[in-house]
């Protein structure tokens, strides 16, 4: 059996307020950004700051919180991100280092985005299951503030950057139960950096602006948000529905659901369309904004300062006498992913 | 569905607009307030008081508020 036992994370530490951004874009107001994408502040690595940085961030802090955790105990290394520092090597042997962790652990990197939490749970449970590794160090680092062109308003309004650092292992707080996962490459075209990868390795500065006044470019990020959009209104209530039905719950036996924070707007909608009451259903990215592969385990390491997840919990419902979270990932790829975490009481 | 309920639901996705300024004729592209949040809250709406998914395909094929009104309502069935 695979346990989340502990999770810190870290946000860079400039901000960009919704003042900041309505300075540059005078057509919007602080209030217009508020209510349409829900988010105030969002937190940007400074030029010399990657992802890797931020991971390693986030793993010393996890190690400061939480000192019964040794570094000697890690026996494995999983960082998920896109923005890692070169080509070759992979960012978590350079972690592994930094960190000073053994040279026993294993350690590798994978590339994934929204719902790159879900999918790096999978893995570490997959490993604790294996008998492969028993403390397994999973992080999430990602800074897309880098690939947005600075007239794209709508996705500097939504994105910053974050890292989070969690261990998976063979005890902890919250027990590892079924997934649902899936994938439909179709829809690659639809959030996509297409240049600096080797299918087109230059700048090709085709940098042109749609009806909207909104930049399009090869070269920066690219989000087809209506796309996106329908992608997540066909997709998350099915995944949702086949993880519930796989961990033989409704969605009656959850008492905590965390989607990855996309945006509010997007996360409103989906909330009603599947009618989850809203005590249920956990929103904080007004102060981090969409941190990607981050923003699932911000959320459920928030959740649990604010007490909302209990340490002992004994159920009302005989059916099942344990706190259910759902936890919920999608996006770029497409990729998604759902599973269920298990406080026993 | 009427069209009469469908321009009241199409109105209130808008926060600046005179509701009087958009009719079954009117070219919703041309609305000032017309963004890419609109298509958002337009698929939204159609999701929630219809029941039908649009694609982002459908609001090309459209020009005025009827034009999607007639959409939704074909894929309604």
């Amino acid at each position: 059996m695979a346990f989340i036992k502990a999770i810190s994370y870290v946000l860079p530490d400039k901000i960009v307020s919704n003042e900041e951004l309505v300075k540059e874009f005078p057509e919007w107001t602080v209030d217009k950004i508020a209510n349409k994408v829900g988010v105030n502040n969002r937190h940007i690595v400074k030029e010399n700051e990657t992802a890797t940085n931020l991971a390693i961030k986030a793993a010393e802090k996890l190690f400061e919180d939480h000192p019964e955790i040794k570094k000697e105990d890690i026996d494995f290394i999983i960082l998920c991100t896109q923005s890692p520092d070169y080509f070759l090597p992979t960012s978590a042997c350079i972690i592994q280092d930094k960190l000073g962790l053994p040279t026993s652990c294993g350690a590798f990197d994978f590339n994934l985005g929204c719902s790159g939490y879900i999918y790096g749970l999978a893995i570490a449970k997959g490993l604790i299951a294996g008998g492969i590794a028993t403390n397994i160090l999973l992080l999430t680092a990602e800074t897309y503030t880098k690939h947005l062109h600075p007239k794209d308003k709508g996705n500097r309004t939504i994105f910053g950057d974050a890292a989070t650092a969690t261990i998976v292992s063979t005890e902890g707080w919250a027990e590892i139960e079924d997934f649902s996962l899936g994938t439909d490459g179709r829809g690659a075209e639809n959030l996509i950096v297409k240049t600096g990868g080797m299918r087109n390795p230059e700048k090709v500065n085709d940098l042109e602006f749609d009806e909207n006044g909104n930049p399009i470019s090869s070269d920066y990020l690219f989000m087809n948000g209506a796309k996106i959009f329908t992608f997540t209104q066909k997709n998350v209530p099915l995944v949702v529905k086949d993880c519930l039905e796989k961990n033989h719950l409704s969605m009656e036996d959850i008492n905590l659901v965390i989607f990855h924070q996309a945006n509010s707007y997007m996360l409103e909608f989906l909330r009603n369309k599947m009618k989850i009451p809203k005590e249920k259903f956990f929103i904080n990215m007004a102060e981090i904004g969409n941190t990607v592969s981050n923003s699932i385990p911000i959320a459920l390491a928030d959740a649990k300062l604010q007490g909302l997840i209990p340490a002992n919990f004994t159920s009302q419902n005989s059916q099942t006498n344990a706190f259910n979270i759902l936890l919920t990932g999608f996006g770029v790829g497409y990729s998604w992913g759902a599973c269920i975490l298990k406080v026993n009481s | 569905m009427e069209i009469k309920e469908f321009l009241e639901n199409f109105v209130n996705q808008f926060e600046e607009t005179d509701p009087s300024l958009i009719k079954p004729e009117t070219i919703f592209r041309d609305l000032e307030e017309w963004g890419s949040m609109s298509v958002l809250s337009i698929i939204a709406m159609a999701d929630e008081e219809y029941g039908v998914e649009l694609e982002p395909e459908d609001f090309k094929k459209a020009q005025t508020v009827q034009d999607l009104f007639e959409i939704i309502k074909s894929k309604k069935g």
